[in-house]
C-alpha cells in the first residue's frame, strides 16, 4: 500500500527527521490563503508547489514548481490541481491531481539518496545511501555502483550507531551534520520497523545552505500483510489512487489486476493465474486481467468474478482454468452454471477444470444446458479463448 | 529414497483444531502421513481428528511426549512466525509453514532465528510437500501424485499441480514436489532443494517452476550449472505481468533488473537449463530429457 508524499513527510516528522515543511489544500478557493500561510508560517518567501499523486516522476512531468513569488504561486497551483498529470509510472491517461502540497522553498547545498527497504536475497533490511541524490537510484546502480553505501540491519538487534556513523561517513559528511545525520537515520529506521513499511525512500535528503539536513521527499510504501495492526496507516489509502474495479474485487476478496487485453481471466492460485496470462499471449490473444480467485472458491466467487471480469468492456471471451486442490470443481461448476444463467452472459466461456472433483464438475457443465465451452487442458483452454475473443 | 519427509517422518500438527488444522490433518492422515501430535496452546490433554490423535500445549511437549520430529504449521497470520520460532526452539528437524499473510518484520525475524537454530523451513504462504506414496504434509490434492522420478520445486501451489498433471500425463510420476511459497521471506529456497533433489539416487529429473520477482531463481540456476548432473526443465510465470503491480505473491513483483521472466528464462537458458516458453510444454519436455539422460547414459 502507498501513501502521499506529505502523509510520508508526516510520518517522518512524528519520527523527528526533519522535513521540508507545508501545507495540503484540495480546493481552488483555499490555495490564495494555503499558500500565504506556508510563506509565513515557515518564514519562505519562495514556496514549492507539489501535484499528490503516488505515482513517480511527478518532477518532470510537471507536477511541481518552484514559485518565487505569491503570484507565480498561485499560477502554478491553478494550473496543477486538477490536471491529469502524466508521468512514466501513470500511463498514457495520467492521474488526477485531487489534492497539492504547498512547501517552504530551501537554498541547497548538497543533495543525497536514502532508502530503507528489504534485502530479499539475504533476508534482511538494507539501509542504502548515496551521494548521488535527486537521481533514479537503479541509473546509480548500473552506472557507479561504489556510490551506493549499503548496511545491513540484523532484525534481533535493530540498527546499531556504528551503522548510521558508516552511513553518515558515506556521505562525507562532518561535523555538526554528520552527528545530525546519524540521529535522522536511526529515526528513519524505527519509522521503518514501527509503521511495518516495506519501503521507505526519501529523494533527496538535503544538506541547506545554513547545514540543515532535511528530508525534501518521501516514498513510503507498506506491507499488506501488516495493515491489520497499523490502523493509522490503514486509513492514509487514498482510493482516487487505486483503480476501481481493482477496489471492488478487493472487497469481494479477489485478487484482481486490470490489464490491456481482450480474453478475461479467471483462475485459482497467484502462479497459475500468471502462466495462464502467458499461454494466452502465446497463443496469439491479449489477457485482460490477473485474478486469483484463491484457495476458497464457491458459487459466490465465481458469480462475483464474472462481475468483476465484465466491467472491462474490452473482454470478449472468458477463460476459467481451475486446478482444484482445496477447491472443489464441482463447486466452481455450479458458480459457472449459476452465473452464466443470472448474468446473461453474451461472452464465450472457456471452462478447464482439473483436479479435485473434476469429473462431477464436467458432469453438472453438461448437464446444465449453458453455453459454455469445456477445454481438456490449459494449452486446449487458451486456444479455444483467444480463438473465440478473435471472432468476435 | 526421496527428500526431507518419508513414511518415517513423525508430524505434529501447529494449529490442530483450527478449522485448517482440522481439515488438512484430516486429508493428510487419510493419505497415511505419520501425524503423532498436534499442539494448540491451552487445549493440552485434550484430542483431535475424532480422537486420533493426542494434543499438546507445546511443540517440545509433542516432541517429548509423542516423538514428533517434523512439523506443520496451520496457524493464523498474526501467530505464525512465532510459531516458526516455537518449532526451531523446540528443535524440529524441518518446519512446513502454510499460513498465507504473515507480515514481513515477523518473517524477517524467524527466520534469523531459524538460520541461527539451524533449522530447515518451508515456506511460508507455501502448498507444502509430499513425498508421493509415503508423506504429505501441506494442502496439495495427493491423489492428482504418482511415483516416479521427477522431483517437482515451484513457488506457487497450482502451478506445481499443473506440473505434477502434465508429468502423469506423459507417463511420469514424482518423488518428491514442494512449494517453496511465494513470499519475500522464505525458508528452503530453490537452490536448497536443487541441492537435495540432486543428491536423492531417485530422483533423475528436476522441474523447476518460478515467476517474476526476486533472485532465487538465478542464484539456482547459476549454481545448477556447475553442480547437477541430472536434466532440469523450468518454466517462469508472468511473462505478461506489468512491472510495479504484486501478481498475487507478496514477492510476485518485478521491481527492476533481472526479476522479470524474460530475464530470469534468459540467464537460465546460458546455464543450460531446458526453459518452456509455455507452462504446456512442462511435462513434453521432461519426457524428452529423461529419454536424452537415459541415451547418452547408454
Amino acid at each position: 500500500m502507498k501513501i502521499h508524499e506529505y502523509q510520508g513527510k508526516a510520518l517522518l516528522k512524528k519520527y523527528n527527521v526533519p522535513i521540508q515543511d507545508g501545507y495540503v489544500v484540495e480546493n481552488l478557493s483555499q490555495l490564495e490563503s494555503t499558500i500565504e500561510s506556508v510563506r509565513k508560517d515557515f518564514s519562505s518567501d519562495a514556496v514549492v508547489v507539489k501535484a499528490q499523486i503516488h505515482a513517480g516522476g511527478r518532477g518532470k512531468g510537471g507536477g511541481v514548481k518552484y514559485s518565487p513569488t505569491p503570484e507565480s504561486a498561485l499560477e502554478n497551483a491553478t494550473n496543477i490541481l486538477g490536471m491529469d498529470l502524466i508521468t512514466h509510472q501513470t500511463g498514457p491517461g495520467g492521474q488526477k491531481v485531487r489534492k497539492l502540497y504547498i512547501t517552504e522553498a530551501l537554498d541547497i547545498a548538497e543533495e543525497f539518496y536514502v532508502a530503507i527497504t528489504l534485502d530479499r536475497s539475504l533476508g534482511k533490511d538494507v539501509f542504502m545511501v548515496s551521494t548521488e541524490g535527486g537521481m533514479e537510484i537503479e541509473t546509480v546502480a548500473e552506472e557507479t555502483p561504489e556510490k551506493i553505501v549499503k548496511e545491513w540491519i540484523d532484525p534481533l538487534l535493530g540498527m546499531k550507531s556504528f551503522q548510521a556513523r558508516k552511513l553518515a561517513f558515506g556521505l562525507e559528511l562532518t561535523g555538526d551534520t554528520f552527528k545530525t545525520a546519524c540521529k535522522v537515520f536511526l529515526n528513519m529506521y524505527k519509522c521503518y520497523t514501527e509503521t511495518d513499511a516495506s519501503i521507505v525512500e526519501v529523494n533527496p535528503l538535503v544538506l541547506t545552505d545554513d547545514g540543515r539536513i532535511i528530508a525534501l521527499d518521501a516514498k513510503f510504501n507498506f506491507d499488506g500483510n501488516a495493515m491489520y495492526r497499523q490502523k493509522d496507516i490503514a486509513d492514509m489509502r487514498d482510493d482516487f489512487e487505486e483503480d476501481p474495479t481493482e477496489l471492488e474485487a478487493s472487497q469481494f476478496n479477489l485478487n484482481y489486476i486490470k490489464l490491456d487485453g481482450n480474453v478475461g481471466c479467471m483462475v485459482n492460485g497467484a502462479g497459475l493465474a500468471m502462466a495462464t496470462m502467458d499461454i494466452i499471449k502465446l497463443a496469439g490473444g491479449e489477457p485482460a486481467n490477473f485474478l486469483d480467485v484463491g484457495g476458497a472458491a464457491n458459487v459466490e466467487t465465481v458469480k462475483n468474478g464474472f462481475k468483476i471480469i465484465l466491467k472491462d468492456e474490452n473482454v470478449k471471451a472468458i477463460i476459467i482454468n481451475i486446478f482444484g486442490g482445496i477447491v472443489r470443481c464441482d463447486r466452481v461448476a455450479n458458480g459457472v452454471v449459476q452465473a452464466v444463467k443470472e448474468l446473461n452472459l453474451d461472452v464465450p466461456v472457456i471452462v478447464r477444470l482439473e483436479g479435485t472433483n473434476a469429473i462431477e464438475a464436467k458432469q453438472i457443465l453438461a448437464a446444465s444446458g449453458v453455453a459454455i465451452i469445456p477445454a481438456e487442458s490449459i494449452q486446449d483452454a487458451a486456444t479455444k479463448a483467444v480463438n473465440a475473443a478473435l471472432s468476435r | 529414497m526421496s527428500i526431507l519427509v518419508n513414511k518415517n517422518t513423525k508430524v505434529v500438527v501447529q494449529g490442530i483444531t483450527g478449522s485448517e488444522g482440522t481439515f488438512h490433518a484430516t486429508q493428510m492422515l487419510k493419505y497415511g502421513t505419520n501425524i503423532v501430535a498436534g499442539v494448540t496452546p491451552g487445549k493440552g490433554g485434550q484430542t483431535a481428528i475424532d480422537g486420533k490423535i493426542p494434543v499438546y500445549n507445546s511443540v517440545e511437549e509433542a516432541k517429548i511426549e509423542a516423538g514428533a520430529n517434523t512439523s506443520i504449521i496451520f496457524v493464523p497470520p498474526p501467530f505464525a512466525a512465532e510459531a516458526v520460532i516455537e518449532a526451531s526452539y523446540a528443535g524440529m528437524d524441518l518446519i512446513v509453514c502454510i499460513t498465507e499473510g504473515i507480515p514481513v518484520q515477523d518473517m524477517v525475524k524467524a527466520k534469523r532465528v531459524i538460520d541461527e537454530n539451524g533449522t530447515r523451513l518451508i515456506g511460508p504462504n507455501c502448498p507444502g510437500i509430499i513425498t508421493v506414496d509415503e508423506c504429505k504434509l501441506g494442502i496439495m490434492p495427493g491423489f492428482i501424485c504418482e511415483k516416479g522420478n521427477v522431483g517437482v520445486i515451484s513457488k506457487s501451489g497450482t502451478l506445481t499441480y499443473e506440473a505434477i498433471g502434465q508429468l502423469v500425463s506423459n507417463g511420469m510420476g514424482q518423488t518428491t514436489a514442494l512449494g517453496i511459497g511465494g513470499d519475500p521471506i522464505i525458508g528452503t529456497d530453490m537452490l536448497d532443494v536443487l541441492e537435495l533433489f540432486e543428491a536423492d539416487p531417485e530422483t533423475e529429473g528436476i522441474v523447476l517452476i518460478g515467476e517474476i520477482g526476486g533472485q532465487m531463481e538465478i542464484e539456482a540456476a547459476r549454481w545448477a550449472k556447475e553442480n547437477v548432473t541430472k536434466p532440469i526443465v523450468a518454466f517462469i510465470a508472468g511473462q505478461t505481468a506489468p512491472p510495479g503491480r504484486r501478481m498475487g505473491h507478496a514477492g510476485a513483483i518485478i521491481s527492476g533488473g533481472d526479476d522479470t521472466a524474460e530475464a530470469k528464462m534468459r540467464i537460465m537458458k546460458e546455464c543450460g537449463i531446458d526453459v518452456c516458453e509455455s507452462v504446456a510444454e512442462i511435462g513434453q519436455k521432461m519426457k524428452i530429457a529423461l529419454v536424452q539422460q537415459t541415451e547418452a547414459v547408454a
